[in-house]
């Protein structure tokens, strides 16, 4: 009845500290970005690139530390849905703040 | 699955089979993790609008904020992840010695990161920061000003920077509850190779709160670290 | 009254006298005393939330406040709104037939936490506990809905002792919603896949869904307020720089689903009610369980329509007017699917089915009227009316309520081992259809004309019309009152019954009538498609020739 889960590798010990090292390195590399006012090029820029190592950085703990990679794919089900309930939450609001203002006054007349 | 199991040493009446428990188990946590991103997704959410509605009051807000204190912790919690991925590799293996180590490294971290928490808030309460009415007193002089305009934005973004620290701080309490749990019941020879899914559950949770901070740093911390007050 | 039971019960171990002491059921880790111990508490609830709805009626039989002061009919409204929501509506169908039910349909033991379980009605209880508390101590004035800035700035009633006690009992909702999904993936029988499930249990799938994805985000918008409220943060309001329009969000991005909390479940036991007393196979089995799931999903679309009358952007409202219409084609099709499966069916008329029926019509109504509240220009005219207040009582009493007491008369048999007063169940049945009709369809002439809810006061014109609709309530409160004494009539004195009273298809009918506390003497493995009748081609045949003959 459950999906079978795809095999562990015999030794995730050297993925672990591959992704130790990601994280350490993308946290040193989110640090000295921010340290530099990217907003001057495209307002939202800082934060675009703030968000893009955040979300690898996650990716790389929920696939590897958190064994989604060798999961079923109920758990895998299981997170994509979390992230896509987040995002609709996120997209609906953040669309009306976004688009207030009313109908564009000639139609108004 | 049809056939009758006997009794398994861990498995609860219920169910049929370790197999079945173990599945439960796990697929009980995702769904719990489930609800939690659901949990501070509301604060996320009011992260995004409030720094949409007062982008300057957010830089200058996350300027107050220490980012060598901020990214210290990062970095233990990262650490703390590590050590509890090997927790729970030694758990499957049946090693209990290098289990107990492991785990009992991760409470450390996981008690030093609050530690460093708590050094954060004291100044900032110290500071007239807590943006509660009867604490927040913040300086309109001096070295470290608060123009009297920004305040209220600037309060704005501090109730979200302990509203959203603070949460995740309870969780990592919890966390380090449910640490000094697993280490009783290892040190009881609780966990066998053929069972120790307690010990990855937990691994699933520690996770988790460790992801929420992998956001909350660059948010919180970051946003305004390019940011000179008065310059530009 | 629980030891009424165990004398009259036959003297074989079912999950009733297997411990008689008052222990053994509060620290009961069987799922079906736990369904039990919610029934007892919910029906505690839902009095009280009816003590205060006899209020309300009774208030507006005049155009003066005369029974009322302004400040207590608030307080009445909303205790109202709270109690019969998150106290008697949200746990309903879930709690209590969902516990009993859930691993009966499933072939399993138990669901997959026991413990957990029993944790949720305790919290449950703590929250009740905090919410009566709250009662006693002056209620609250803000609506059910808790707006900023007057909740947290204004008001002068318990606002963060009823968050408090709304986030705990959120909790409780959760952790259900999460053991009811844990125990639909892992603990099916052998053979019991996914669709050969009961649509019950696909119904309460989708409800759990709800419960897990949605329940967080009011925990922490009431968590949010609570704190604004004691510690003077701007977080929603706007003098200190917050946006009382986020709450708005953040609270309708669960509450909207929450109606879905209410209505799913009551639709999942339409399901089973129809094609069990039409002995047929449901028409579309597929389409209805889909559509289930498709209405959890759009519902978490559609919560900017409870804000049209808001600063909320205008193209962010016309997006939410489409797709809450896109929610009736789900809703569409299982109604459909459920009146073409009582075509050419042998249809009984036992009292579940007089609930089934009622269901179909009210539940009709009470959709198509939220699509005039779907419209972005209709919605400013009706909005906060009497027509939204008629609205929801038919989605929420008509169909979640009726549908509630149609499992209950159904699986009365199963959960008791005795059968009702089949003269008495089918009378409160046809007064409970009457009561509410005539309670609820005058409130949408009256909002149509103008009256608005939550008012105490109105003008002298619309008094005909409260009349009618306060005299609808009290047989209404008959109607609700009858089921509990013939209800707990048979329990002592009712006729014993066997396994399967219905001939109904279903795991739950074929172990014993009190089940035994593991639910089956065997491993049950299904082989068969759901809802197949055994003797179905026989009364096709002789009615064929019944046709043929004449």
């Amino acid at each position: 009845m459950a999906e079978h889960s795809h095999a562990h590798p015999d030794n995730p010990l050297k993925y672990y500290i591959g992704v130790f090292t990601l994280l350490l390195v993308m946290t040193g590399l989110t640090v000295f970005v921010a340290k530099y006012d990217l907003e001057h090029i495209w307002p939202p820029l800082n934060i675009i690139v703030a968000m893009t190592i955040a979300v690898i950085k996650a990716t790389a703990v929920v696939m590897i530390f958190m064994h989604v990679r060798w999961s079923s794919r109920l758990t895998q089900l299981i997170v994509v849905s979390g992230i896509f309930w987040l995002i609709i939450m996120l997209a609906f609001t953040v669309s009306d703040y976004y688009t207030r203002g009313g109908w564009p006054t000639t139609l108004g007349q | 699955m049809a056939e009758h199991a006997t009794h398994v040493e861990g498995l609860a009446h219920h169910f049929v089979s370790m197999e079945q428990q173990k599945e439960a188990g796990m697929v009980g946590m995702w769904i719990f993790l489930l609800t939690e991103i659901m949990f501070f997704g509301g604060l996320f959410l009011a992260y995004t609008i409030y720094r949409t509605t007062y982008p300057e009051g957010f830089l200058f807000g996350s300027h107050l904020l220490n980012v060598k204190l901020g990214g210290t912790n990062t970095v233990v919690l990262i650490v703390s992840s590590l050590t509890m991925a090997m927790a729970v590799y030694y758990s499957q293996k049946g090693d209990r010695k290098k289990l107990l180590a492991f785990l009992a490294l991760t409470l450390i971290l996981g008690l030093a990161f609050l530690g460093i928490k708590y050094v954060e808030y004291s100044t900032k309460i110290h500071d007239g920061l807590f943006p509660a009415a009867a604490t927040w007193n913040p300086p309109s002089e001096g070295e470290h000003a608060i123009p009297v305009e920004k305040q209220q934005a600037v309060h704005v973004f501090l109730w979200i920077y302990f509203l959203m620290t603070g949460l995740h701080a309870v969780h990592m309490i919890v966390g380090a509850g449910i640490l000094i749990t697993l280490i009783i019941m290892a040190q009881r020879g609780k966990f066998t190779k053929n069972y120790n899914s307690p010990v990855e559950i937990s691994g699933l949770y520690w996770h988790f709160v460790d992801i929420v901070w992998i956001f909350l740093f660059p948010l919180l911390y970051l946003t305004g670290y390019h940011f000179t007050p008065g310059g530009h | 009254m629980a030891t009424e039971v165990m004398e009259t019960t036959e003297s074989r171990v079912n999950y009733l006298n297997n411990g008689t002491t008052v222990k053994s059921w509060l620290l009961t880790l069987d799922h079906k005393r736990i369904g039990l111990l919610y029934l007892f508490s919910i029906s505690f609830f839902f009095a009280i939330g009816g003590i205060y709805a006899t209020l309300i009626r009774l208030e507006l039989i005049t155009p003066q406040g005369d029974l009322l002061t302004p400040e207590m009919y608030n307080r009445v409204f909303t205790m109202h709104g709270v109690i019969m929501i998150f106290f008697f509506l949200i746990p309903s169908i879930p709690a209590v037939l969902g516990n009993f039910l859930l691993p009966l349909m499933l072939g399993a033991k138990d669901v997959a936490f026991p413990k957990l379980n029993l944790l949720s009605w305790y919290i449950f209880i703590i929250g009740g506990c905090l919410m009566l508390y709250t009662m006693l101590s002056g209620g609250i004035d803000t609506g059910w809905t808790f707006y900023p800035p007057y909740s947290s700035i204004y008001s002068n009633s318990q606002v963060t002792i009823a968050g408090v006690s709304i986030f705990i009992t959120g909790f409780s909702s959760i952790l259900t919603g999460l053991n009811f999904m844990v125990t639909i993936h892992t603990m099916r029988a052998p053979g019991l896949t996914w669709f050969r499930l009961p649509l019950f249990v696909w119904a309460h799938y989708a409800t759990s869904l709800i419960q897990v994805l949605g329940t967080p985000v009011i925990a922490i918008t009431v968590l949010a307020l609570a704190f604004e409220r004691t510690l003077k943060i701007g977080i929603f309001d706007p003098k200190l720089g917050g946006d009382p329009v986020l709450f708005q969000h953040m609270f309708w991005f669960y509450s909207h689903p929450a109606v879905y909390i209410m209505i799913l479940p009551s639709m999942g036991v339409i399901s089973e009610l129809i094609a069990n007393m039409t002995r047929k196979r449901i028409f579309g089995y597929n389409f209805v369980a889909f559509s289930s799931l498709a209405i959890a999903v759009f519902g978490f679309l559609v919560w900017g329509h409870h804000m049209f009358t808001t600063s909320q952007s205008m193209y962010t409202g016309m997006v939410f007017s489409l797709i809450s219409y896109a929610v009736a084609i789900p809703s569409a099709i299982k109604t459909f699917n459920w009146t073409a499966t009582i075509y050419k069916g042998s249809v009984s008329f036992d009292t579940p089915m007089i609930y089934a029926l009622a269901f179909l019509g009210l539940f009709t109504i009470g959709g198509m009227t939220g699509l005039f509240l779907a419209a972005l220009g209709l919605d400013v005219h009706l909005h906060d009316t009497y027509f939204v207040v008629a609205h929801f009582h038919y989605v929420m009493v008509g169909s979640a309520v009726i549908g509630y007491l149609g499992g209950i008369h159904y699986w009365w048999p199963k959960i008791t081992g005795r059968m009702y007063s089949e003269f008495l169940g089918r009378i409160s049945a046809v007064i409970i259809f009457i009561g509410f009709n005539l309670t609820f369809l005058p409130q949408f002439v009256l909002g149509q004309l103008g009256m608005p809810r939550r008012y105490h006061a109105y003008v002298p014109e619309f008094q005909v019309l409260h009349i009618l609709s306060s005299a609808g309530a009290s047989i209404l409160a008959v109607g609700f009152t009858l089921p509990v004494i013939y209800l707990a009539w048979s329990i002592k004195y009712g006729e014993k019954v066997g396994p399967n009273p219905w001939m109904a298809s279903g795991l739950e009918w074929q172990t014993s009538s009190p089940p035994p506390t593991e639910n089956f003497t065997y491993q049950p493995v299904v082989t068969h498609e759901p809802y197949e009748f055994e003797n179905v081609e026989e009364i096709k045949q002789a009615r064929q020739a019944e046709l043929q003959r004449a």
